[in-house]
């Protein structure tokens, strides 16, 4: 077992607004291993991004109130900390990859300034010796001519090459964690596949934890060892990666993976599609939040929240149907047939690898 | 029996900037779309997939080329009439159903606003009649008739947008990335409620995306771009399991499956650019499925 970085115990976030208190997370509980990446997906409004952002303490308040549960980060709170504690912790340990490289970097000032400012706040390196490091950081990140890229502008690079300058700005100072909130979603699919390539050899060669957050299932399967699928500011199931595509045990899981065709669908079928839409999270249903969309609802689903119900060592879904009493549904026969398709006989599905 | 070609375009050019130094947005492309199919249009930001669309239905004064829309040049319109009597034929869908509503009108001011324009209703009545019946085709309740654009979800919108480009009941649609800006549970709503609104209405369907597993999903053939030019054309199917142009190998090597086994096996196929010297030349290297590229390019394909 290798050692926790991050534990998140039943964190709460609420947002004041005009209507009403918004409950963003309820209750949300994973924990984060070094050098493991963990997915966090789910639809916009789940909760994924507020979660991370929690993390980081980059929820202004007011209108965010955290309001209940520890973020405990190398086993120390991160929850009550004030602002310039943060500081110390935010670049250092903890950094960001935003979703949008054309908005978050500085488009007036240089590149390598925008490197370097990060090593010099917290100390990493002398003044002399930041440029030199960050000259070797934007080659390690794949960029061609790192020292004339050094002194030129966000607007002079491409989408790709801006996002890796962004990715260069979050391990300026060699952090422990690395969030990143839809590094490749505004990306085209090849840019996306160098993307991703490049961080998962950084983490390779560095150690280093990440929280991925994404509504793409594919780049999913790709990078994350371990996946937390979130619905209504919760999260409904998590498991390693293939215990969440090959053996998906909760009804948006199902409803996830069956919405998105892959390469192999036939244009005859119609996709799976999760009928209605996300609940208000300022007055969320009683019960299970994701039974008025789910087909299989049981009676007890409108009355009672489900427990975490364990399937495996490392693998949980909150949904009734686990119980020992319900009827037993299978996985419907689109998302199982894809399954088989994946699978092959002999394939190494649940010894595999990590943890 | 030769199936109809609703849409030709031959030679199609669409430069901007200054003549003496213009940036070639689209530059000579030749295709043709049967009636009643969509054609997918793929390729990466930039390669002008959204600007041929936008050439076509005539959003941009097109610098040089045909475009036959049933039999018709569309390209050298000039008359306003003319004009408005193609635009109840070919309607277009937009990307970012946030940015293609008017926030400051209602859905049945959006919807109806075309038959506003063209003529097309006797009186208050039959004009909220029709506006209900496409609310409800498109899946929405006619109460949302009086609702602002803010009122509604991404998905709503969207479905907002597509009755909007229902209502002059046309035959041919374009759709720019009109799933892009939704969530992927919406998305295959939205997918499944277009192809539902193709088999009743016998529509045919531009597609323009740059979700590679979505497009071969929707599509019957797929129009494959690159800088400008198609580099490859031909059944859905076919591009997928037997692409030929190596920047169409190059891209489905990247797109990435929700198969974790398989994703760990991933090896992506680089594609360096290679300068165009020489007429290009198209290829059929089977029935319906096409290839361009120099002869020389051709050749060193081993095509």
């Amino acid at each position: 077992m290798r050692p926790k970085l991050v534990e998140v115990k039943d964190l709460h976030i609420h947002f004041k607004t005009y209507a009403g208190i918004v409950q963003a997370v309820r209750g949300v509980s994973f924990e984060l291993y070094e050098g493991e990446t963990l997915a966090i997906v789910g639809e916009s409004g789940s909760g994924k991004s507020v979660t991370s952002n929690a993390l980081m303490k980059l929820i202004p308040q007011p209108p965010g109130i955290y309001a209940g549960g520890e973020i405990l980060f190398n086993g120390r709170d991160l929850v009550p900390l004030n602002d310039k504690e943060m500081a110390k912790i935010r670049g250092n340990d903890i950094a960001m990859i935003f979703q949008d490289p054309m908005t978050s970097l500085n488009p007036t000032m240089k590149i390598g300034k925008q490197i370097t400012e990060v090593m010099l706040q917290h100390n990493a390196a002398s003044r002399s010796d930041a440029k030199a490091r960050a000259v070797e950081l934007l080659h390690q990140v794949g960029i061609p001519m790192p020292e004339k890229r050094y002194n030129q502008y966000p607007h002079e690079l491409s989408g790709g090459m801006r996002q890796r300058v962004v990715i260069a700005i979050a391990l300026a100072a060699d952090p422990k964690l690395l969030i990143a909130d839809e590094p490749t979603t505004a990306l085209d699919v090849t840019i996306q596949a160098q993307i991703l390539e490049l961080m998962k050899d950084i983490q390779k060669k560095r150690n280093t934890s990440v929280i991925f957050i994404t509504h793409d299932l594919g780049v999913v399967a790709n990078v994350a060892d371990r996946v937390a699928v979130m619905y209504a500011g919760q999260i409904v199931e998590y498991g390693t990666v293939n215990e969440i595509f090959y053996n998906p045990k909760h009804p948006y899981t199902w409803g996830l993976l069956g919405s998105m065709p892959d390469l192999n669908s036939s244009a005859d079928d119609l996709l799976r599609t999760i009928p209605g839409s996300p609940p208000n999270l300022i007055s969320p249903p009683k019960g299970d939040a994701f039974a008025p969309r789910n087909e299989h609802a049981l009676a007890i689903d409108y009355e009672q929240e489900p427990p975490m119900f364990k399937v495996s060592e490392t693998h949980y879904a909150k949904t009734w149907l686990l119980h020992p009493d319900a009827p037993k549904i299978p996985v419907p026969l689109a998302v199982q047939q894809r399954i088989d398709s994946y699978v092959q006989e002999g394939d190494d599905v649940w010894n595999a690898k990590k943890f | 029996m030769e199936r109809k070609k609703i849409l030709e375009v031959k030679g199609l050019k669409q430069y901007f900037g200054t003549a003496s130094n213009p940036i070639k947005a689209v530059d000579d492309i030749s295709f043709y779309v049967y009636e009643g199919e969509t054609l997918g249009l793929v390729g990466e930001s930039g390669c002008g997939k959204s600007t041929t669309g936008r050439s076509i239905i005539r959003l941009y004064d097109v610098t040089d080329g045909e475009i036959l829309f049933n039999g018709e040049n569309i390209a050298s319109i000039k008359a306003r009439k003319d004009l408005k009597k193609f635009n109840k034929d070919m309607q277009m869908i937009f990307q970012d159903p946030y940015a293609s509503l008017n926030p400051r009108m209602t859905a049945s001011e959006i919807i109806g606003e075309a038959f506003d324009i063209h003529g097309m209703y006797k009186d208050k009545k039959e004009r909220r009649e029709k506006v209900a019946e496409l609310l409800e085709a498109v899946g929405l309740s006619r109460l949302h008739a009086s609702r602002y654009a803010h009122e509604f979800s991404g998905g709503q919108r969207q479905r907002i947008g597509i009755a909007r480009a229902l209502s002059l009941d046309p035959s041919f649609i374009i759709a720019d990335e009109p799933i892009s800006a939704l969530d992927v549970s919406i998305q295959a709503q939205v997918v499944n409620l277009l192809k539902q609104l193709q088999r009743e209405r016998n529509l045919t369907y531009l597609f323009i995306a740059h979700d590679l597993s979505m497009v071969k999903y929707i599509s019957d053939r797929i129009a494959v771009m690159y800088r400008g030019r198609i580099v490859e054309l031909g059944p859905a199917d076919e591009i997928y399991n037997e692409p030929k142009h190596p920047y169409t190998k190059s891209l489905l090597s990247a797109v990435p499956q929700p198969d974790p086994l398989s994703e760990r096996k991933r090896q992506r196929i680089p594609y360096t650019h290679e300068e165009v010297d020489g007429d290009v030349i198209r290829k059929e290297t089977s029935p319906g499925h096409f290839v361009f590229g120099t002869a020389q390019q051709l050749q060193n394909w081993g095509i």
